[in-house]
């Protein structure tokens, strides 16, 4: 038995590059769904995705949903989920209204107090997930209620605004042209340059560290064509931004944030205790991981995180209404789903959860331009959502 | 007497293994028969073959019952001929009461829809037979185990039951609990019921059985009959255990040093029973370089003992000593267990012991992490040489260590258990069923290990169920019975015929 599995192992690395794109269709498929999507609203919006201001647009549309991506995956990889990211992020930004502009609270005081509440809120929901093994789905389910209503509470069902210019920054603002070019931004041109060659640097240390300790190498002509790709992406998003406003405050705290989150969940022993925590639970509590305290701080993360959404949601509609977030946290769901997460826990990565959430964001955009009608934009993503989920599965199940 | 059932020449195969190799059984109509043998001679596996849990075809030989050949495919079709088995984890659903239980499947229904009047009527009827005191609307949740094993029983006779097979009906039950267990037995034999149980207590064997079958190793070593001669519980023991010691054990030297771990007064009570008492007063020392066993039969409390003291993951109202080299440690969580010194390697890897979606590398690493990593960021090469490391010295056959170990053979994941529990660095390994679900090779490849292991100075409990690897691995052995340590004895004095009969006596 033992030997016919290491021949199998052999016989799929001699099979080369099409058993590798078998192995890896996941991860590809993704990225090319995004390109294909892409491709697809571009031709049909005759060129209006693409133009430097839609693009822009699509960041800051879709950043809040990014940033909660974020803290969800860590939630559904260690094994649960949360309901009530939407009502936490409105609750947030109603809150931020009530400091600021009724309370007339300084912007700087008010946007950490709201993180704070935010991470309160989460260990509130955490602690009963965690230590008293109530199924979050139960508990968030209850905390989207109570911060549904709560947040009409505290606006009296009344739009609360306008903010105040530096409040309203965290979203709309752009980062001025260091070079003083103006138009294109030398900046968001120099940032770039400088994250493709992040990117193509941090890409060749893992070939040779992979290639060092005998693991399975991407085949080369798929590791060109694929940082070809990505850098041309890079580059092509740099230049049109640049040939509007620039590169948005918001893109930076985004890009800043998934780099750091899909560092600490590859990198770090936190981010593996947490995979494993998802991927069995018992044994990893029988490993010596404190597997409550995690889950615990799994939803302080992830409520910190939703608050910063909300306060981004509030800048960027400059103003704070009861609807903000409403259904908001199926959106993230979503992305992380289609971004290659199991249900069960375990299984999932940052970057597929943020491409996750640019093919909702780009869809729903694609789709807004086109003309179609908010019912059948919901069929459509309820259908891509099934649909890459069933790719999963139908994959797994061929494999295994 | 024409026997109700006779098995004749009964042999099933596993991949590897032969569980039956001609078996006979033959029960005469209105007897109790007593099946004994020690766990994994094939008792089990004979009574599955005879309700059709391995259907008809699956095995080679003939069932006859009730004067005609049968061919069960399923259980549905040995029900339906009043064969019943109750297994020894019951099969009621908690929540749902007892009359909803007994008739679980079998409703008293029309067109779907259920008579209640008729289901409780019935039920009363059937309680009031077992001697239960119970409403039919209890739910089965409310009942002690005792009780609930006589609702199974209750349910077989919903089922007009003409042959009942009790696997270890006793196993869970209090001292008056088994008692009344046996005299309803007693009682269902007068009314016609033929029963066959299966049972490790040779006492009760003794009271109720009239014919009693040994079997080991996957055959029927004797079969003897109560009403025509005396029954000992020596014979019955001598034949249980009675094979011969082949050299299956790689050689050890002896070279016990200073106690290192000591555990005193240990007390653990049932996690969801807060009466039950699990654990009774247990005391044992393992000295450096010693492998001590703890024998004893499945549900004794070894587990129990072994994943209490372990960071208390099992258990409540768990109190005692644990001493390392003389001085008392904080064994309260997991990672403090580790910290102290622990390692506890179970009995069941694939639910507890490993990440099966996981890699190799990544299983190897996780309960030391921190020892490949710097600042909470862990180094991929370090993390890999680590893992190669143990791939070779514990002879891991795999093609690299980034394989996922759901994809390898029982023996190959527990290497990778055992390589995870010694990077940890433990002076103690508590190792559970070490080799259960493995095969011979890779069994003598783990023997080897727990040598060298103790060759290092290193103590090691072994808690194994099969007797033979615990004389030929141990240097002293305990012996371990409903929860308490019953006796000790070095290994040269020890033999199955003494563990086996401390066990059985209690």
């Amino acid at each position: 038995m033992e030997t016919a599995q290491a021949a199998e192992g052999h016989t799929g690395k001699a099979n080369g590059i099409g058993a590798y794109l078998a192995k890896h269709l996941r991860e590809y498929g993704l990225l090319f769904a995004l390109i294909a999507i892409m491709a697809f609203f571009q031709i049909v919006t005759d060129g209006t995705l693409l133009r430097p201001v839609n693009i822009t647009n699509l960041f800051l549309q879709n950043s809040y949903i990014i940033i909660m991506a974020l803290g969800m995956l860590v939630v559904i990889v260690s094994g649960n989920i949360d309901l009530s990211v939407g009502s936490v992020m409105g609750f947030i930004g109603a809150l931020a209204a009530v400091m600021i502009v009724e309370l007339d609270l300084p912007v700087y005081m008010t946007i950490p107090a709201c993180l704070i509440v935010g991470m309160g809120i989460g260990a509130a929901q955490g602690y009963f997930v965690a230590y008293w093994k109530i199924p979050s789905f139960i508990v968030t389910l209850a905390g989207m209620l109570v911060f549904r209503g709560l947040s009409l509470w505290l606006l009296e069902g009344q739009s609360v605004g306008p903010f105040p210019k530096s409040f309203q920054l965290l979203s709309t603002g752009f980062i001025p042209d260091i070079f003083g070019i103006g138009r294109p931004n030398g900046t968001a041109l120099a940032a770039g340059l400088v994250a493709v060659a992040l990117i193509i640097w941090l890409g060749v240390r893992d070939r040779t560290h992979n290639r060092r300790y005998g693991m399975e190498l991407e085949p080369p002509a798929f590791f060109f064509v694929r940082n070809v790709i990505v850098a041309g992406a890079l580059l092509f998003i740099a230049y049109k931004l640049s040939t509007f406003r620039g590169l948005p405050n918001v893109l930076i705290s985004m890009v800043l944030l998934t780099v750091i989150y899909a560092f600490v969940t590859e990198n770090t022993t936190l981010g593996r205790r947490i995979y494993a925590l998802g991927g069995n639970e018992k044994a990893a509590k029988l490993s010596g991981i404190k597997t409550e305290r995690l889950t615990f701080l799994a939803f302080i993360n992830m409520g910190m995180l939703a608050a910063l959404a909300g306060l981004i949601f509030a800048a960027r509609l400059n103003t704070a209404t009861p609807k903000a977030g409403f259904a908001v946290e199926l959106d993230v769901i979503a992305a992380v789903f289609i971004g290659g997460a199991s249900m069960s826990g375990g299984v999932g990565k940052i970057v597929g959860a943020v491409v996750g959430a640019f093919i909702m964001g780009v869809m729903n955009n694609g789709m807004s331009i086109m003309g179609i009608g908010i019912d059948y934009q919901q069929v459509i993503k309820g259908l891509v959502l099934l649909a890459a989920v069933f790719f999963d599965v139908y994959n797994k199940q061929k494999q295994g | 007497m024409t026997p109700l059932l006779e098995m004749r020449s009964i042999t099933k195969t596993f991949p590897g293994v032969k569980a039956l190799d001609a078996v006979n059984l033959s029960v005469a109509e209105g007897e109790i028969h007593a099946l004994v043998g020690e766990n994994g001679a094939g008792k089990s596996t004979l009574m599955k073959v005879l309700s059709g849990v391995y259907p008809a075809g699956s095995y080679d030989g003939e069932i006859h019952y009730d004067g005609h050949l049968a061919s069960f495919g399923g259980i549905k079709d040995s029900e339906s001929v009043g064969i019943i088995i109750i297994h020894q984890e019951l099969a009621l659903v908690p929540l749902l009461s007892i009359a909803e239980n007994l008739f679980l499947g079998n409703e008293c229904a029309r067109n779907g829809v259920v008579n209640w009047r008729e289901t409780f009527q019935r039920t009363e009827g059937l309680l009031r037979k077992v001697g239960l005191a119970e409403t039919p609307s209890t739910l089965v949740d409310s009942l002690g185990v005792g009780k609930q094993q006589l609702v199974e029983i209750a349910k077989a006779l919903s089922k007009d039951v003409r042959l009942l097979i009790l696997d270890e009906p006793t196993a869970a039950l209090s001292e008056s609990d088994s008692q009344a267990l046996l005299d309803l037995l007693l009682e269902l034999k007068a009314h016609g019921v033929t029963s066959i149980i299966i049972s490790h207590k040779l006492n009760e064997v003794r009271r109720i059985a009239d014919s009693v079958t040994v079997i080991r190793d996957g055959a029927v070593i004797s079969t003897m009959d109560a009403r025509t001669e005396d029954i000992t519980e020596d014979r019955i023991v001598r034949d249980m255990v009675g094979r011969d010691m082949a050299h299956r054990y790689p050689a050890r030297q002896r070279r016990a040093g200073e106690p290192l771990m000591e555990v005193r007064n240990w007390n653990v009570w049932h996690p969801e029973h807060s009466d039950r008492q699990v654990i009774r007063n247990a005391n044992l020392t393992v000295r450096a370089g010693e492998v001590v066993g703890i024998a004893g039969l499945m549900g004794s409390g070894r587990t129990e003992l072994a994943m209490s003291i372990f960071g208390r993951s099992y258990g409540r109202n768990i109190s005692g000593e644990v001493l390392m080299r003389g001085k008392p440690v904080d064994v309260s969580t997991v990672d403090r267990a580790i910290g102290a010194g622990l390692a506890y390697v179970t009995e069941d890897r694939k639910s507890l012991g490993l990440i099966l979606d996981e890699t190799i590398e990544r299983n190897i690493t996780l309960a030391n992490l921190p020892a490949v990593s710097g600042r909470g960021v862990i180094s991929e090469a370090r993390e890999t040489q680590v893992a190669e490391k143990y791939r070779e010295a514990m002879n891991i056959r795999t093609p690299s260590v980034f394989q996922k170990v759901v994809n390898l053979s029982g023996g190959n994941q527990q290497k990778v258990v055992l390589s995870k529990w010694l990077f940890a660095g433990p002076d103690v390994l508590i190792l559970d069923e070490p080799t259960r679900g493995i095969d011979v090779g890779a069994k003598f490849e783990i023997y080897n290990i727990i040598n060298e292991l103790s060759a290092e100075g290193k103590g090691v409990i072994m808690i194994s169920s099969e007797m033979p690897e615990m004389l030929g691995m141990c240097d002293r052995i305990y012996v371990m019975n409903e929860g308490a340590l019953v006796g000790e004895m070095p290994a040269e004095e020890a033999s199955q015929e003494r563990i086996m009969s401390l066990i059985v006596r209690v």
